[in-house]
C-alpha cells in the first residue's frame, strides 16, 4: 500500500494500517541508528522548518536529530526569536517560511486545531509536534511502538494511563491509536483530571488505581502540572502523590512483565518514584530514542518516501 | 411621497391575527385601512402576488460596533445588511470602544444611526460603567438620551449584590435588563461547549452550567425585586427548563433564541473552523432541541441575531485566538424557516410572530405589527425562492457566517421603512 498523506496532524484521523506502515519504517530507520555512520541520504538538498511557538526540549531534539540523521537543512525557530511576538500572524508567519522555500514544517503550538489550520494554508507538508491539548501524534506513534516492541501485538493487551487526561495531548493520541489497534486502555487519575466524556473516546475511565492497575501490562505516567493545583483540579502535589503517585508496592499490583511509560518530562517523587523511573521496567529512556526513529519515518513518508523503499534498503542506502 | 399599495400579498400580522390574501395600503409613512380611488390611482404599486407581507423583522440584539469598531461594522452598514434581511428596526449592543455607558456615546451612535441608517437603529446602555460590573452607569441619564433597555452583553454582572441593585435602580426607569448569562469563573478560557466534543477536540470547554447559574440568578432576582430580565442568547437545554418553570409562576422575565443556536450543534466545530466560534457557544443536538421547544411552548419569547460581525484577518486565527460571533442579519429568516417551519412543523406566522411583535413587546417598540396607525414598515418575501448567500458580497462589512456560501430557501425582495423602499431586488434603494 502506498503512503498518500503530505501532513501528519492527528492519529484520529490515521487508519490502523497506516500507523503500522509508520511503524514498519521505523523498525527499518532505527537499525540505521545503531550505524557508525548514522546519517542516510533520503530528505539531502530538502529544508524543514521546527516552528515551536511552545516549549519543548526532547520533542524539538528529536524532531531536529531525525532530520539531520535524513540529511535534510534543518532550522528551528522558538516562540521568542519568531514574529508572533511582534504581533505577525501564524498565517502570515507560516507563509513567510514557505516562501523562504521550506519544503516542510514541523510545528509545536499551545492552540488546538493549528496544525490543521496551517495545512489549510500551505501546500507544504505540515507535521503536528502537539497542539495544544489536542494531539501529539507522533508521541503517540513511538509510545505504541514501544510497546510493540515489548509486548508484541497489541490487541486485547492491558494499558493504563494514569495522571493528568484532561489536558494531554499525549493521552489523546495515545488513545486514538491504542484503540485502533485493539489494545484495552484504561484512564486513571483524579476524577477531575480525567472526565467521564473520555468513555465516548471508547476507553475506560477509572479513579481506583488498585483495580485499574490489577494486571495491567503498560502503565503511562503523565507528567503533573504544578498550574492544575493552582486551578483547583486537585489539593496539593502530596495528595495527588498519596492517591495517584506510581511507587514499588502499587507497582506490585501491575501484571509482573508491564512496562512503565512515561512521556517527560518526569517529576520524580510526584508521579512516579525514582527507583521506578529508573528501575528495570522503564522503557522512559527507549521511548525517547524510538522518538527518533518514529520522526524518521515520519519525515520521510509525509515528503513522499514510499514504506517498501526503505524496506528493501533501495533509498535510504 | 407617494402612497404604496401593496397588491396580493399573503398578508401575515400574528400581532392582529391577520394571516391571508389582499393588499396593504401606506400613506405618509402609516399603514391605512384603504386608500380612495384617486390616491389609489397616484399610488406606487408593487405586485406581491406570490410573496408574504409581514411586518418589517425586529431584531433586539445586533452589534453594529459603532464608535469605535468601524473596521468590522459601522450603523450605516449594519443598518443595510440589516434591510437586506427584511429588518426595519434593531437594538444595538453597548459593547463599543468607547462602550455606551453615558449619555454622550448614547448622542453619538443616535446621530449616526439619524445620518446613516437605513431602518431603525435603537441604542441599549451599559448596566455598569465600563462594562466593568463594579459600578451602576447612569441609567437615569442614559434613559434621558434615548437607550431602550440596559445590558453588559458579552460582560455578564458577576456580583449577585450590584445585579440586584441595577434591577431595583432599573425598574424605577421602567427600564428592562438584558442578561447575557455567563458565569465568568465557570468558563475561565473556554472556547466551546463542554462535553464529548471539546474532549475530543482538546478545547477549553463552557459548560451550560455556567448559563444554568446566572439564568437561575436572574430568575430569583427578577422575582425578588420586580424587574424585567431579559435573557439573552438561550443555548442550554436545562435553561430552558428553570425558564420555563420560573414562567409558570409569573416571574417577569423573557428570553430569546439565535438562529444558529436553533439550527447548529457543537459537531460543526471538528474543523476548528472560526466562523462557527461564538458565546454561547454551540452546544448539543438535545440542546437545539430544547430550544425549539422552548420556543414552540412560549417558554422562549423571540429569536435574535446577535449580529457579530470581526473582519477576516480577526476571525483567520487559531481558534483559541479567534474572537467570538457570527452574522446573522442576511440569514436569519431563512434559517429561521428552514429550522422551524421546514424541519419542525412550524406555522408560518408564528416564526414572525417570534421574529417580530415579540421582540418589539419584550422591549416595548412600536413595532412588528401592520395594524392600520402603525407606521409602515413592512417586509415582503418569497417563502420558496432558494439562493446562494455569498457573505463576501453582502451588504455586511464582515463577512464571517457559517452559512456563507450555502443554498438557503425564503428570500427578502423588499423592505419598507416608514412607507419608504430601502431594500428591493437585492439593492438598497436609498
Amino acid at each position: 500500500m502506498p503512503w498518500t498523506r503530505q501532513h501528519l496532524l492527528t492519529l484520529e484521523e490515521l487508519s490502523l494500517a497506516e500507523i503500522e506502515q509508520i511503524h514498519a519504517t521505523a523498525v527499518a530507520f532505527k537499525r540505521t541508528l545503531g550505524r557508525s555512520v548514522k546519517k542516510v541520504p533520503a530528505l539531502r538538498g530538502k529544508t524543514i522548518v521546527n516552528l515551536f511557538l511552545e516549549p519543548s526540549t526532547r520533542t524539538r531534539m528529536a524532531f531536529d536529530m531525525a532530520a539531520k540523521r535524513l540529511s535534510a537543512d534543518v532550522i528551528s525557530l522558538d516562540g521568542s526569536s519568531s514574529s508572533t511576538t511582534k504581533g505577525e500572524t501564524l498565517r502570515d508567519t507560516v507563509q513567510n517560511i514557505q516562501a523562504l522555500q521550506a519544503d516542510m514544517i514541523v510545528i509545536r503550538h499551545a492552540a488546538a486545531g493549528s496544525p490543521l489550520y496551517l495545512s489549510k494554508i500551505l501546500h507544504i507538508p505540515v507535521i503536528n509536534a502537539g497542539d495544544g491539548a489536542h494531539e501529539h501524534p507522533t508521541q503517540g506513534l513511538l509510545d505504541t511502538f514501544t510497546m510493540k516492541e515489548h509486548l508484541g501485538k497489541l490487541k486485547g493487551r492491558k494499558v493504563v494511563i494514569l495522571g493528568d487526561i484532561l489536558f494531554s495531548r499525549v493521552a489523546r493520541s495515545n488513545i486514538h491509536a491504542l484503540t485502533k489497534m485493539g489494545a484495552a486502555v484504561t484512564l486513571v487519575g483524579p476524577s477531575t483530571l480525567v472526565p467521564h466524556w473520555f468513555t465516548d473516546l471508547g476507553v475506560k475511565v477509572s479513579h481506583d488505581l488498585k483495580s485499574a492497575l490489577a494486571d495491567a501490562e503498560v502503565v503511562m505516567l503523565l507528567r503533573i502540572q504544578h498550574e492544575r493545583q493552582a486551578s483547583g483540579h486537585f489539593p496539593s502535589l502530596g495528595e495527588y502523590t498519596s492517591m495517584f503517585g506510581l511507587n514499588k508496592t502499587r507497582a506490585s499490583w501491575l501484571n509482573p512483565k508491564a512496562i512503565i511509560m512515561h512521556p517527560g518530562p518526569i517529576n520524580r517523587g510526584v508521579e512516579i518514584d525514582s527507583e521506578l523511573a529508573d528501575g528495570e521496567r522503564s522503557v522512559i529512556l527507549e521511548q525517547v530514542t524510538n522518538g527518533i526513529a518514529i520522526r524518521m519515518a515520519v519525515l520521510y513518508l509525509c515528503s513522499g518516501g514510499q514504506p517498501e523503499n526503505v524496506y528493501s534498503g533501495a533509498d535510504p542506502r | 411621497m407617494p402612497s404604496l399599495w401593496i397588491r396580493s400579498a399573503r398578508v401575515i400580522d400574528p400581532a392582529a391575527k391577520r394571516n391571508g390574501v389582499g393588499d396593504l395600503f401606506i400613506t405618509d409613512g402609516r399603514l391605512v385601512p384603504s386608500l380612495s380611488a384617486a390616491a389609489k390611482k397616484a399610488a406606487t404599486v408593487i405586485d406581491a402576488k406570490g410573496l408574504v407581507a409581514c411586518p418589517g423583522l425586529v431584531d433586539i440584539h445586533v452589534h453594529f460596533r459603532e464608535p469605535g469598531q468601524t473596521h468590522k461594522e459601522t450603523i450605516g452598514t449594519g443598518s443595510r445588511a440589516a434591510a437586506a434581511g427584511g429588518f426595519t428596526t434593531v437594538v444595538c449592543m453597548p459593547n463599543t470602544a468607547p462602550v455606551a455607558d453615558n449619555a454622550g456615546t448614547i448622542q453619538f451612535i443616535n446621530d449616526a444611526a439619524r445620518r446613516d441608517a437605513v431602518i431603525k437603529v435603537l441604542p441599549t446602555g451599559c448596566i455598569t460603567v465600563g462594562m466593568k460590573g463594579t459600578h451602576l452607569a447612569p441609567f437615569g441619564s442614559l434613559k434621558r438620551a434615548g437607550i431602550v433597555a440596559l445590558t453588559d452583553d458579552g460582560d455578564c454582572v458577576q456580583s449577585n449584590e450590584l445585579m440586584r441593585r441595577a434591577c431595583e435602580y432599573a425598574k424605577m426607569f421602567n427600564l428592562p435588563i438584558m442578561d447575557h448569562c455567563q458565569d465568568a469563573a465557570l468558563t475561565q478560557g473556554s472556547v466551546m461547549n463542554e462535553g464529548t466534543v471539546s474532549t475530543r477536540l482538546g478545547l477549553r470547554g463552557w459548560p451550560h452550567a455556567a448559563e444554568d447559574i446566572i439564568v437561575a440568578r436572574n430568575v430569583i432576582l427578577s422575582e425578588y425585586t420586580g424587574a424585567h430580565i431579559h435573557l439573552q442568547h438561550i443555548s442550554s437545554r436545562y435553561s430552558v427548563g428553570i425558564i420555563r418553570r420560573a414562567k409558570s409562576r409569573g416571574v417577569k422575565i423573557t428570553a430569546e433564541a439565535t438562529p444558529h443556536h436553533l439550527a447548529l450543534t457543537e459537531e460543526s466545530l471538528a474543523t476548528y473552523d472560526t466562523n462557527f466560534k461564538m458565546n454561547p457557544p454551540l452546544r448539543t443536538e438535545a440542546d437545539r432541541r430544547a430550544l425549539i421547544a422552548g420556543l414552540r411552548d412560549g417558554t422562549l419569547d423571540c429569536i435574535s441575531t446577535d449580529h457579530a460581525p470581526h473582519t477576516d484577518y480577526e476571525k483567520d486565527k487559531e481558534f483559541d485566538y479567534a474572537p467570538n460571533g457570527i452574522l446573522g442579519l442576511e440569514t436569519s429568516l431563512a434559517v429561521s424557516l428552514d429550522v422551524l417551519v421546514r424541519r419542525s412543523k412550524f406555522q408560518l406566522s408564528q416564526v414572525i410572530d417570534l421574529l417580530t411583535h415579540r421582540g418589539a413587546r419584550i422591549l416595548g417598540l412600536p413595532a412588528g405589527t401592520l395594524a392600520a396607525g402603525a407606521a409602515a414598515d413592512v417586509c415582503l418575501f418569497d417563502p420558496n425562492e432558494t439562493w446562494t448567500y455569498d457573505a463576501k458580497t453582502g451588504f455586511s462589512k464582515s463577512s464571517n457566517s457559517p452559512w456563507h456560501g450555502q443554498k438557503l430557501t425564503g428570500r427578502v425582495k423588499t423592505t419598507i421603512v416608514d412607507g419608504r423602499v430601502v431594500f428591493a431586488n437585492g439593492q438598497i434603494t436609498v
